[in-house]
């Protein structure tokens, strides 16, 4: 086990190198003068060349990506052309929020989508199988952040129940989280549903009722516990949606995460901010993505015999 | 009489009854007992409909264009049944030739990452090899991007603009083509027809084109249809945030942008964009799934 998760982790590292420098390269070829942007259009020409050396810009593109590489391994992310501040302060500082938000969110979505799955494949063919997947479909074609402009309309701006914008208290997580779980709730919900209808066919399910175990057991312990898998699936590959959605929903929000951190960056043009974020997400994705695979042998004992 | 006409009947029936009916047919049949994504099918034709007549319904200039001040904001009526935006444009109008755009731009930057990323995933799933290793690794270094993330990196170095939005979203996806398209090749390229084509000397290129990827459409299909419906998101997204298409065109996302401006007084400006974008997205979603239980053989 520990040998699988030591192996995994060391694959990691190409992937960030590779992902550092494809984000590097495409970044660095923007149109534009990042010295003239910071000074303006009437520095004098001593200025612009003295600010090129100070931030390595004189230096060849793979110079420079290597002393990116060996900062980011201790750290540093550069400094940002807008605030002229360590990038990685402003990133690590917004970060925790980012998190919060996306745990809250998943921990929503994951909440609702199982049950109602659950129930949906229980009472097959019926009203609350089809109302709950009309549900989910909905769901699913949603783009999230009109659907978190349409709650904080109605719940904030109509009712004032909860705030419009900002991380101050729990109630300003409730909105954003919902808005961003709503989505994955839906795709998780189906999941469990078509995955739960295949388990209850089973021979074993069979046997545990005529063996007289009650209805609600066989659903809890015999089905459930098997029809976990495709579930986790599909909440991994979840993952990146949630992330990409994370910078929608924190713009409308206003919320002080890395994603609206990002599109300001990007607005902008600031290249060593935007790096930093796309770097620091890049991360988070691979050791979730690795997290989940971990999942699978805690959940099912056959996949976990492989790993040693 | 009867006992000599009687079995030329039958045999006609019986051609009948045997006579292989083409893949497309049988899988449009299958199709058509699916009311879901036949409902799907109407609607997208619909929306694809408005978006070709929209010059029909509503002239370019003097509708979606044309500011209108004395009209802004108005909420809907009778002559503007979406209401009026902060220049005072039909909402309506503008809306049915935003969904030229959000269509187009999808449609294209699907085919753009389809046509590169499905010769990438062929050439890569029939040499195998070295070949394979190397542009799957690629691949997987733009997958452990976030797709939005990547897209939204591509346009930042590229600047705000459609074109650039087109070439964004297409890029990001070419691995997700590349892998599909790979899968499906491998399931097919030991069969035997492939070796047959190969012992008669045909060259990899018609191999490829002629017998490997006809055999692995199905997967393909299915995909370009789901995909097709997140592009349209990530359209919007992207506009939505200002990084894609640009005032004064129409687009849904850019729309939506605009109508949170004014959300308070004004909530119409970001409800009905919306409701086209879900509607959309809905139709297709519709019909991907509906595809794929008519062309997916396990699932019969």
């Amino acid at each position: 086990m520990i040998k699988y998760v030591v192996k995994r982790l060391l694959a990691l590292i190409p992937v960030i190198i590779g992902v550092t420098m494809l984000v590097f390269f495409i970044l660095k070829s923007a149109p534009g003068d990042p010295v003239r942007l910071i000074l303006g259009e009437q520095a004098t020409p001593e200025q612009v060349a003295e600010l090129t050396e100070q931030m390595g810009l004189d230096q060849p593109l793979l110079v420079q990506y290597v002393k990116y590489m060996i900062g980011l391994v201790q750290g540093d992310l550069g400094i940002a052309y807008s605030t002229r501040r360590p990038v990685a302060d402003e990133v690590f500082s917004r970060f925790p929020y980012t998190l919060k938000l996306s745990l809250v969110a998943t921990v929503v979505s994951i909440a609702l989508a199982i049950p109602l799955g659950i129930i949906a494949a229980v009472k097959q063919n019926t009203v609350i199988d089809n109302v709950s997947m009309f549900v989910a479909l909905i769901g699913i074609s949603m783009p999230m952040f009109w659907l978190a402009l349409l709650l904080m309309l109605l719940f904030s701006l109509k009712l004032g129940w909860f705030p419009v914008s900002g991380a101050a208290s729990w109630q300003s997580y409730i909105l954003p989280a919902f808005a961003l779980g709503f989505m994955n709730m839906a795709s998780t919900a189906r999941t469990t549903r078509s995955s739960m209808l295949e388990t209850i066919r089973q021979d074993y399910i069979r046997t545990a009722r005529s063996k007289g175990v009650s209805n609600s057991v066989v659903i809890r312990k015999h089905a459930f516990k098997n029809a976990l898998i495709p579930t986790i699936t599909v909440c991994g590959l979840q993952i990146g949606s949630l992330l990409g959605g994370s910078v929608l929903c924190e713009t409308v929000f206003a919320w002080p995460g890395i994603g609206r951190l990002m599109v300001q960056a990007i607005s902008a043009r600031d290249v060593p901010m935007v790096l930093g974020c796309t770097v620091i997400f890049t991360i988070c994705f691979s050791i979730v993505n690795l997290l989940v695979d971990l999942l699978y042998g805690f959940v099912d004992p056959r996949i976990k015999s492989m790993y040693s | 009489m009867q006992n000599t006409t009687a079995p030329a009947v039958s045999r006609a029936e019986a051609v009948k009854k045997y006579k292989k009916t083409s893949q497309f047919g049988e899988t449009m049949k299958r199709m058509a007992r699916n009311k879901a994504a036949v409902l799907g099918l109407i609607i997208l034709v619909a929306l694809i409909l408005m978006s070709l007549c929209a010059d029909f319904l509503y002239d370019y200039d003097t509708y979606v264009v044309k500011q209108n001040i004395a009209d802004r904001l108005q909420w809907p009526s009778a002559q503007h049944p979406l209401g009026t935006d902060e220049f005072g444009r039909d909402l309506l109008a503008r809306i049915v030739h935003g969904s030229r755009t959000s269509l187009l731009l999808s449609f294209a930057a699907v085919a753009l990452s389809l046509a590169v990323g499905g010769f990438l995933g062929a050439i890569a799933g029939y040499y195998g090899k070295w070949l394979d290793n190397l542009l799957m690794r690629i691949m997987d270094v733009i997958l452990a991007i976030p797709m939005t993330l990547f897209a939204m990196v591509i346009v930042a170095a590229l600047g705000a603009s459609t074109l650039n939005l087109v070439i964004a979203l297409s890029v990001s996806q070419i691995p997700t083509f590349a892998r599909v398209v790979r899968g499906a090749v491998l399931t097919v390229k030991d069969s035997e027809y492939i070796e047959a084509a190969r012992a008669i000397g045909q060259r990899d290129l018609s191999i490829i084109s002629a017998h490997v990827l006809p055999n692995c459409m199905a997967p393909i299909i299915v995909q370009t249809t789901l995909r097709i419906a997140a592009t349209i998101t990530s359209t919007a997204s992207l506009s939505f945030l200002g990084l894609g298409v640009t005032a004064p065109t129409p687009e849904w996302g850019a729309l939506l942008s605009t109508g949170r401006t004014f959300i308070r007084d004004s909530s119409y400006l970001t409800f009905f964009p919306g409701l086209f974008i879900m509607i959309t997205i809905l139709s297709l979603n519709l019909l991907g799934d509906g595809l794929r239980d008519a062309l997916d053989p396990r699932l019969r």
